[in-house]
C-alpha cells in the first residue's frame, strides 16, 4: 500500500508526517516555522521526505488554516484540522474524553464523550499561540524565558485574554509598577487558560481524560501547569502526547488513506506549480524609482535639529523627559535648540531607574561647563518623575508634542503622532489645540505591530521596514485592529504575497487605520495644510511615504520624530523658567547620588473599591502613590460631599431599597443591579417591598464578580455591562433568593423627546440570553416578563400572571406599582435637584463643569473605572446626562432618534452649547453598536457650535492612564478657549 | 444653517422646564426625492437579495421608475465603506454605503440624476439608521443625491416611493415568486446533471414572472407556482444525497453575496445543498411583531392590530397554498410554514424579542432541524446587537433540544478574512458529512 503523507500548514508552522499504513508506523514527522513562506517551506519539507524515502506512491492530504489555498490550487485533498485531530485521537487515544488544542491563531476544544462537539475560537478571540508570542515581545523576553519565569510565580494578576490589545493594557501598568516578571508570566498563561475554559467551553465542563495538543501546549510547561491546576486534572487525566505538535499532521496522514495515491515527484511538482492567485488586492509601489526615494530622503533630512557637542559646549541647557508607557525619552538642549544629549529606550522594568541612570550620565558628561536651567517631564510617568526627581514642570503629553511641532512649523495645523502603543492626533486652530483624537482599544494598528511581525519573520524592524520601500505590489491588508490585521497578513501569505509586499502593505494599513479610523477623516483634505508627523513609527520611511501618498501631500517629519515629547518638554521648561524665574528645583548631582527608593504594591483601604495601588517610598522619606483612582488612595482627604453626581447617583439608587416589606413575608426577590436596573431599581424595589417581598440586591460589581459569571457569557463581543450581568446573576443565586426578577423591555419609559423610546437590543432582551446560558436558571427562579412600563394595564395583568404563585391581588399590584413609580419619580427628582446644587456650588467656586454623558449603568464604579473621581481630582464638577437633559430644548437631529437613553445624549449636548463653564464628555462602552451612531451626532452638535467633544471608551480593562491624558488635554484646551474669551465665566 | 439655529435658540442659560417650546434643529439640509424626479433620476438599490430584487426592479420599472441593482463587488467597495462609516457601525451599513459611493464614483451614473434607496423597518436595532448614515456619507462628495426610504412605519414622509395598495400587493407577490425561485433553484443546482441547466430554469421562471406582470396576471400565484415546479422538475437531476446546510441570520449577510463573502457559492463548491429560508418569513415576522406588541403590552390600537391581522391572514393564506402545491407535486421541499416557525420560536425564545431579526433566527434554526437540515450557518455582522441574544445566545438551547444540531455562528466583518470564516464553516461541514454517512449507514443497515 502507498505511504500516507500528512501536511499541516498552520499560521506559523508547517508540520509533515509520513505513515506506513502496512506496518502502522510513523516513519517521519517534522515541525518547522515557515516565516510566512508557506510554499517554500512545504516544498523543502517534501524534498526531505523525498530524500529519505525515495519517490514512491503517496496518498497525500493537507490540513491547517493556511493550507486551504495550497490545497485548492494544487488539487491535493484537504481536511479541516479539527477533523484531522479527531481521526488521530480515535486511533491513538480512543479513551480520551476531551482534547484542547492551541495553535498559532486558533484555539479549539473537542468534546468526545457525552455528545461529540467541536469548538473553535471566534474571529476576535485571543488566548492562542500568537497571543503568547505577542505578550513575550511585550515583556521583551523569549517565549521560553517566559515559560521558565512562570514556574517561579507567587501571585497571579487578572489579565484580559480576549484579545492581545486588551491584555497589553492590563500588563503594561504591571510592568511599569515593577511587578515581578515571574508573576506576570504566570498571569499570562492563566489568562490563556481562562479564555479557553470560559470563552470556548462556555459552561460545558472539561473533565475526564483530557488531551493537550498543539505547539504551545507541548513546549510550555507553565501553560501545561496552569491548565492542569485550573481543570483540576491529575497526571493520569492530563495527557500531553509525545507527538502533540504534529498531531494534526498525523491525523491528516491517516485521513489521506482515502485519497488517491500519486508519485511523490508529482505531488511536489503540483505544489511547485501553485501560482499566486488574483485574490490579493495590491496597491501602487511606494516609490517609482531610486531617484524618487533619494529626493524623499533629502527633503526629510532638512528637518533635523542640529547637534552641539556636550563635551565642549559651555553654557545653559534645558532638560526634557518623556516617560511613556513603553519607552523612555530624555533630551538635553541648548537655549537655541541644539541637541546636546538624547536617549530613547524601551521600559524594561522601572522607568524611574532608567531616568536616574540617564541623569547621572548627563551630570557626568556636563561637568561644571553646562548648567541645567530647568526641566519638564511629560507622559504616563509624569507624576512619579516629578515627585522623585523634583522636575520643575509636569505637562500633558499633547501640550508637549504641540510645543515641539510648533518649533518645526509655526503654522502647523495638524499633528499626528504614532508611537509603539498609541496614536495621537490633534488639530490646531488659532495656535491652540482644538481637538484631540486618540486611538481606542480596538483600532490600535500601531508601531509595535510591525515590530512584533518583523520578529515573527525573524528580522529586526529596520530591515523589515526597508524591504517594503521598493515592493512592487504592496498588498491591501485592511485597516483595523492588529488582531484582524494578523489574519489578513496570513491570508495574503496564503495567496503567495512576498515579504516585501506585506511589509509595504503593513505600513499602508497603519496609515489608513490612523487616517480613517482614529481621525475619522472622510477626505485627506480635512487634515489640514501644515502637517507635522512624529512618533517612533514615522522614523520608518515606508510608513512616512505611505502617509504622504495617502493624503497626497508632503509633510514634515522631524529627525527627532521619536523624541518630540521630550523635546517639547524641554522647550516648555525653557519658556516657563523665564516666566517663573528662580533656580531649577531639579535633583542635583549630589541628591542623585544619594537617591534610593523602595516600591511595594498593596490594596487601598480607603473604600470598597480596594484599588490596587503602588507605594514608592523615596530615600528621603517622601512617598509617592500610584494606581489610585481618587485622592483617598493618595492619602488625601476627600470632601464629604464631592461635586460628583455619579457618586451621588450610585449611593442614592441603592437607598431605594428600604428593607421594609410591609410586614408580610412573601419571599426573597433578587434584583441584579446592572443594565436597566440602574434606573429602574426604584420602581421594582418599591413594587416588591410594597407587595411584601424582601428585596435583595446583587453583589457590587467587580472584576471578580465578572469572572464568577464569565463561563456563561455566550457572546464575548457584547458590552462589559452586559457581560457583568452574568456575575450579578451568579451572586444572587448564591445568596439563596427565591427568585430573580429581571424583565425584558423592548420599550423604555417614553420621555417624549424622540420618535420612539426603545431600549437597545442588549438591554431589552439580555434576560433571554442569561436564561439560555446558565444552567442554574429556570422558569421558577428566574422571572423575566415582557413588560412595557408605559402601559399600566398590561403591566398589571402581566405581573399578576408571572407572580401567580404569590397570589397577589390586582389591588396589591396596583399599589405596588404606585409605590414603585413614586420612588422612581422621587429618585429622578433628587438626581435633578442634586445636579442643580452642583451647578450652583461649582459656579460659586468658579469651577468648570463636565457633563459626563453615558447611560444610567455607567454610574457603576466597575464600569466607569472612577472617571468621575478623576474629573473631580482635576478640578471639575461632574454632572450626568440625566440630570441636565430636561433643562435643554428638545432637539431635531440627523439620525433616527428612537432610544430613550440615547435621546438624552442629544439634549445633554444641547444643554452645554451656551454654557462656557460646562463641557461634555461622552462615555461609551466598548461594543456598544448604538453609540456608533450617537457619538458622531453628539460630536457634530458640539463641534458645529465651537464646543469641544471628548469621547472615552470603556471596557473591562482599567487603564486610567490614557483617560487621564485625554482629560488633561481637554482641560488644557478648555483653559485656552476660556483665555481667548477673556476668562468670561457666566451662566 | 448654523445661523438659523442661533436665531431659534433662546440666548443665555435657561431655568428648569425650558424643555418645552420649539425644538432646536440640528439637522443638515439634504435633498429629498421629489415626485418629478421619477422622470429624471436613476435609483440605485444595493445588492442584497439576488433572487428578489430583480423582480422588484421589474415591478418598479412598470411604475415608471428607473431602477438599477448594483453588483459592484471589488475591494474598493469595502474600502469606501470603511472610509465613510464609523468603525463600530455594522457591516451591512458599510457594504451598502461602500457600494453606493463606489458606484457614484465610477462615472457610470450622472450623479445629478441619480438617487439611492434604502429600506427602514423602524425597529429597535441600528438598521433603521442606515438611511441617515448614508445621507451623512454622501454629504461630502455627493450632496445632491437624494436618499429614498422604503418603510411601512411612517418614517421619512414624502421622501420615497409612494406605497399604494396595488403596488404593495405587486411587491408581496413578487416576494413569494422570488422565494419560490430561490428555493427551487437551491434544490436543483447541486444535483443538475448538465451544468447550467438550473440557471436556465431560473431564468425561464423569471421571464415567466415578468410576463405575468406585463399581462397583469401576477395574482395567479397557484398557476405560476405550478409552472415553476414544472420548469424545475424538467431539469435532469442526479439522485445522490448531499449535505444540506441551512443559512440563517441577519437579513443582509444572510442573503447578500457581498455581505457573506459569496457563502452560497462556497457551499455549492463544497458539494452542499443550501437551504435558505424565504424573505416572506421576514415580512410576516414584521407583521406579527405589531400584533405581538398588542398582545404583550396592549400597545397598538385594536384597529391597528386588526388591520395587521388581516394582512397576516392574507399573506399566510397564500404561503399555505404554495406549500400545499409543493407537497402535492412532491418533488421539492416547500419553504417553512410560518405558523410552524412561530411554534418553533416558542420552544426557544419569546416572540417578544423583536429587534433586528429577533426570534425569527432561533425559529428558523429550530424549524430547519425539525425538517431535516441540522447543519446551519448563522451569519451575523460582527458585534450585531440583537444577534448576541437571538444568534449566539440560543445556540446552547438549540443543541440541547436537537441532538444533531450542528450550528456555526460566523461573524462577517470588513477585516475578518475569508480563510477564517471558511475554516470554521469547513469544520461544521466535516461534522455534517460524518453525520450524513452515519445516517446512510444506519439506513443501509435497516434495509438489510
Amino acid at each position: 500500500m502507498s505511504k500516507l503523507l500528512g501536511i499541516d500548514v498552520g499560521s506559523t508552522t508547517v508540520k509533515v508526517t509520513v505513515i506506513d499504513p502496512d506496518k502502522d508506523e510513523i516513519l517521519y514527522k517534522s515541525y518547522e516555522r515557515h516565516f510566512a513562506r508557506v510554499k517554500e517551506c512545504v516544498l523543502s519539507e517534501l524534498k526531505k521526505v523525498q530524500e529519505l524515502f525515495g519517490n514512491g506512491e503517496y496518498s497525500a492530504c493537507i490540513t491547517g488554516s493556511a493550507g486551504l489555498g495550497l490545497a485548492q490550487r494544487s488539487g491535493i485533498s484537504f481536511v479541516q484540522e479539527v477533523q484531522a485531530a479527531f481521526v488521530a485521537i480515535r486511533k491513538y487515544y480512543p479513551d480520551a474524553d476531551a482534547a484542547v488544542e492551541l495553535g498559532g491563531e486558533d484555539a479549539k476544544i473537542i468534546f468526545i464523550t457525552g455528545g461529540t462537539e467541536q469548538r473553535m475560537n471566534g474571529s476576535c478571540a485571543g488566548g492562542t499561540g500568537a497571543f503568547i508570542d505577542q505578550m513575550a515581545t511585550l515583556l521583551d523576553i523569549s517565549v521560553n524565558e517566559m515559560d521558565e519565569l512562570s514556574l517561579r510565580a507567587e501571585k497571579v494578576y487578572p489579565i484580559a485574554s480576549r484579545c492581545g490589545v486588551f491584555a497589553k493594557s492590563d500588563i503594561q501598568p504591571l510592568i511599569n509598577q515593577g511587578c515581578r516578571k515571574e508573576d506576570i508570566a504566570a498571569s499570562i498563561f492563566q489568562a490563556v487558560v481562562d479564555q479557553t475554559v470560559s470563552g470556548l467551553a462556555q459552561g460545558r465542563r472539561i473533565k475526564g481524560k483530557v488531551l493537550f495538543l498543539g505547539g504551545p501546549l507541548y513546549f510550555l510547561q507553565g501553560l501545561r501547569k496552569a491548565f492542569k491546576d485550573t481543570l483540576q486534572l491529575d497526571d493520569a487525566h492530563a495527557v500531553f502526547p509525545e507527538n502533540a505538535p504534529c498531531f494534526m499532521s498525523i491525523g491528516c496522514a491517516l485521513y489521506a488513506s482515502s485519497a488517491k495515491a500519486a508519485p511523490l515527484a508529482e505531488i511536489i511538482s503540483r505544489v511547485e506549480n501553485v501560482k499566486e492567485s488574483d485574490d490579493v488586492v495590491t496597491g501602487d509601489p511606494l516609490f517609482a524609482d531610486r531617484r524618487e526615494y533619494d529626493e524623499f530622503v533629502a527633503r526629510h533630512n532638512r528637518s533635523d535639529l542640529p547637534f552641539e557637542d556636550i563635551k565642549t559646549y559651555r553654557g545653559d541647557s534645558y532638560l526634557g523627559i518623556d516617560s511613556g508607557s513603553t519607552t523612555t525619552k530624555v533630551i538635553l538642549i541648548t537655549p537655541d535648540c541644539k541637541i546636546l544629549y538624547s536617549h530613547y529606550q524601551s521600559n524594561n522594568g522601572q522607568p524611574l531607574d532608567i531616568i536616574v541612570e540617564r541623569m547621572k550620565e548627563i551630570y557626568s558628561l556636563i561637568g561644571d561647563r553646562i548648567t541645567i536651567r530647568g526641566g519638564a517631564v511629560t507622559g504616563y510617568g509624569e507624576d512619579l518623575m516629578k515627585a522623585a526627581l523634583k522636575v520643575d514642570f509636569g505637562i500633558v503629553e499633547t501640550v508637549a508634542h504641540f510645543k515641539a511641532a510648533l518649533h518645526f512649523n509655526p503654522d502647523v495645523d495638524f499633528i499626528i503622532d504614532i508611537g509603539g502603543q498609541d496614536i495621537k492626533c490633534f488639530k490646531v486652530k488659532n495656535h491652540a489645540i482644538d481637538s484631540i483624537m486618540l486611538n481606542e482599544a480596538c483600532s490600535s494598528g500601531c508601531g509595535s505591530f510591525i515590530q512584533t511581525f518583523a520578529k515573527a519573520m525573524g528580522m529586526d524592524i529596520d530591515e523589515f521596514a526597508k524591504l517594503g520601500l521598493f515592493a512592487k505590489h504592496p498588498v491591501e491588508l485592511g485597516s483595523r485592529c492588529t488582531v484582524f490585521m494578523n489574519s489578513a497578513v496570513k491570508q495574503a501569505q496564503k495567496e503567495g504575497a512576498s515579504v516585501e509586499d506585506i511589509s509595504a502593505g503593513l505600513s499602508s494599513s497603519i496609515v489608513k487605520n490612523a487616517i480613517y479610523k482614529v481621525i475619522r477623516a472622510k477626505t485627506p483634505e480635512e487634515l489640514g495644510k501644515n502637517i507635522v508627523v512624529q512618533g517612533g513609527t514615522f522614523l520608518n520611511d515606508a510608513v512616512l511615504r505611505s502617509f504622504e501618498k495617502e493624503i497626497g501631500k508632503n509633510v514634515i517629519r522631524p529627525g527627532i520624530a521619536g523624541l518630540m515629547g521630550a523635546f517639547g518638554a524641554a522647550l516648555y521648561a525653557k519658556e516657563n523658567m523665564a516666566k517663573r524665574g528662580g533656580a531649577s528645583t531639579l535633583a542635583t548631582r549630589e541628591e542623585l547620588e544619594q537617591f534610593s527608593y523602595a516600591s511595594r504594591s498593596t490594596n487601598c483601604r480607603g473604600c470598597t473599591s480596594k484599588c490596587n495601588i503602588n507605594i514608592i517610598t523615596f530615600g528621603d522619606g517622601r512617598k509617592f502613590i500610584s494606581g489610585n483612582k481618587c485622592e483617598r488612595g493618595a492619602g488625601q482627604k476627600v470632601p464629604t460631599n464631592p461635586l460628583d453626581i455619579y457618586a451621588y447617583k450610585y449611593e442614592r439608587i441603592q437607598q431605594c431599597v428600604t428593607g421594609k416589606n410591609a410586614g408580610m413575608d412573601r419571599g426573597k426577590v433578587g434584583l441584579p443591579l446592572q443594565l436597566v436596573m440602574y434606573e429602574q431599581l426604584p420602581l421594582w424595589a418599591g413594587f416588591f417591598e410594597s407587595c411584601g417581598f424582601e428585596v435583595v440586591l446583587s453583589e457590587k460589581s467587580s472584576r471578580q464578580l465578572y469572572f464568577k459569571g464569565q463561563h456563561t457569557v455566550a457572546s464575548d463581543t457584547a458590552c462589559y455591562p452586559a457581560k457583568l450581568m452574568h456575575g450579578h446573576i451568579e451572586s444572587l443565586l448564591d445568596m439563596g433568593v427565591d427568585f430573580i426578577f429581571y424583565p425584558c423591555e423592548s420599550y423604555n419609559l417614553d420621555e417624549h423627546d424622540s420618535m420612539n423610546h426603545y431600549n437597545c437590543p442588549v438591554v431589552a432582551y439580555y434576560p433571554e440570553l442569561l436564561k439560555a446560558n446558565n444552567e442554574r436558571l429556570g422558569d421558577d427562579n428566574f422571572l423575566m416578563p415582557y413588560l412595557d412600563p408605559n402601559v399600566r394595564g398590561s403591566m398589571v395583568a402581566t405581573l399578576k400572571k408571572v407572580l401567580k404563585k404569590y397570589k397577589l391581588s390586582v389591588k396589591e399590584i396596583e399599589r405596588g406599582l404606585d409605590e414603585g413609580f413614586r420612588r422612581l419619580r422621587e429618585y429622578h427628582a433628587d438626581v435633578v435637584r442634586r445636579g442643580e446644587e452642583i451647578v450652583f456650588e461649582a459656579r460659586r467656586e468658579g469651577k468648570q463643569m463636565i457633563v459626563l454623558a453615558g447611560r444610567p449603568y455607567h454610574v457603576d464604579p466597575e464600569i466607569n473605572h472612577g472617571i468621575d473621581k478623576l474629573l473631580n481630582s482635576l478640578g471639575f464638577a461632574v454632572l450626568s446626562e440625566d440630570c441636565v437633559f430636561e433643562k435643554a430644548h428638545h432637539v431635531k437631529v440627523n439620525v433616527l432618534n428612537q432610544w430613550t437613553y440615547h435621546a438624552r445624549l442629544y439634549r445633554a449636548a444641547e444643554y452645554v452649547l451656551d454654557k462656557p463653564d460646562v463641557n461634555l464628555v461622552q462615555l461609551v462602552s466598548f461594543g456598544c453598536g448604538i453609540d456608533a451612531i450617537t457619538t458622531d451626532e453628539v460630536r457634530a452638535i458640539l463641534e458645529n457650535h465651537g464646543k469641544l467633544y471628548t469621547q472615552i471608551k470603556i471596557d473591562e480593562i482599567n487603564n486610567l492612564g490614557v483617560v487621564k491624558i485625554r482629560l488633561r488635554s481637554m482641560q488644557a484646551a478648555i483653559e485656552e478657549q476660556n483665555a481667548e474669551r477673556g476668562g468670561a465665566v457666566n451662566g | 444653517m448654523a445661523e438659523n439655529q442661533e436665531e431659534k435658540k433662546i440666548p443665555g442659560g435657561c431655568a428648569v422646564g425650558c424643555g418645552a417650546g420649539e425644538p432646536v434643529d440640528f439637522t443638515d439640509e439634504y435633498p429629498t426625492f421629489r415626485p418629478e424626479m421619477k422622470e429624471t433620476h436613476t435609483i440605485l438599490i444595493p445588492d442584497m437579495l439576488p433572487y428578489h430584487f430583480e423582480i422588484i426592479k421589474y415591478i418598479l420599472a412598470q411604475e415608471g421608475y428607473k431602477i438599477e441593482v448594483l453588483h459592484n463587488d471589488s475591494r474598493a467597495v469595502i474600502d469606501e465603506g470603511l472610509k465613510h462609516v464609523h468603525n463600530d457601525t455594522c457591516f451591512p451599513a458599510l457594504c451598502v454605503i461602500g457600494q453606493y459611493i463606489d458606484a457614484l464614483k465610477s462615472g457610470k451614473y450622472d450623479v445629478d440624476r441619480t438617487a439611492v434607496l434604502i429600506s427602514q423597518t423602524g425597529g429597535g436595532c441600528r438598521a433603521s439608521n442606515y438611511l441617515p448614515l448614508i445621507r451623512k456619507a454622501l454629504k461630502a462628495e455627493f450632496p445632491q443625491v437624494p436618499v429614498l426610504s422604503v418603510n411601512f412605519s411612517g418614517l421619512e414622509k414624502g421622501n420615497g416611493i409612494p406605497m399604494t395598495l396595488p403596488l404593495l400587493l405587486k411587491i408581496a407577490y413578487g416576494i413569494f415568486y422570488g422565494d419560490n425561485i430561490m428555493t427551487l433553484y437551491n434544490q436543483t443546482l447541486p444535483y443538475e446533471t448538465r451544468a447550467g441547466s438550473a440557471e436556465e430554469a431560473r431564468q425561464a421562471c423569471l421571464d415567466m414572472v415578468y410576463r405575468a406582470y406585463d399581462q397583469k396576471k401576477y395574482k395567479k400565484y397557484k398557476d405560476l407556482t405550478r409552472r415553476m415546479l414544472a420548469i424545475f422538475k424538467a431539469v435532469p437531476r442526479s439522485g445522490e444525497e448531499k449535505v444540506k446546510v441551512g443559512v440563517v441570520g441577519e437579513i443582509y449577510v444572510k442573503y447578500s453575496p457581498l455581505g457573506n463573502s459569496h457563502l452560497e457559492d462556497f457551499l455549492h463548491a463544497e458539494g452542499c445543498e443550501t437551504v435558505i429560508p424565504g424573505l416572506m418569513d421576514f415580512v410576516l415576522y414584521c407583521v406579527v411583531n405589531t400584533i405581538n406588541d398588542r398582545k404583550l403590552y396592549k400597545r397598538n390600537s385594536a384597529l391597528q392590530a386588526l388591520v395587521y391581522r388581516i394582512v397576516y391572514r392574507f399573506l399566510y393564506g397564500i404561503q399555505k397554498q404554495i406549500i400545499r402545491l409543493f407537497q402535492e407535486d412532491g418533488t421539492f421541499e416547500p419553504l417553512h410554514d410560518f405558523e410552524h416557525l412561530r411554534r418553533c420560536a416558542d420552544k426557544v425564545i419569546n416572540q417578544g424579542v423583536k429587534m433586528g431579526e429577533g426570534w425569527l433566527i432561533p425559529a428558523e434554526m429550530a424549524a430547519l432541524a425539525e425538517t431535516g437540515t441540522d447543519n446551519i450557518v448563522c451569519a451575523q455582522p460582527f458585534g450585531c446587537l440583537p444577534n448576541h441574544i437571538a444568534g449566539k445566545g440560543v445556540v446552547r438551547t438549540l443543541k440541547n433540544m436537537y441532538r444533531d444540531e450542528n450550528i456555526v455562528p460566523v461573524d462577517y466583518d470588513p477585516s475578518a478574512t475569508r480563510v477564517n470564516q471558511e475554516n470554521r464553516i469547513k469544520l461544521m461541514l466535516a461534522t455534517a458529512r460524518e453525520n450524513l454517512q452515519k445516517k446512510q449507514r444506519e439506513k443501509a443497515r435497516k434495509e438489510d
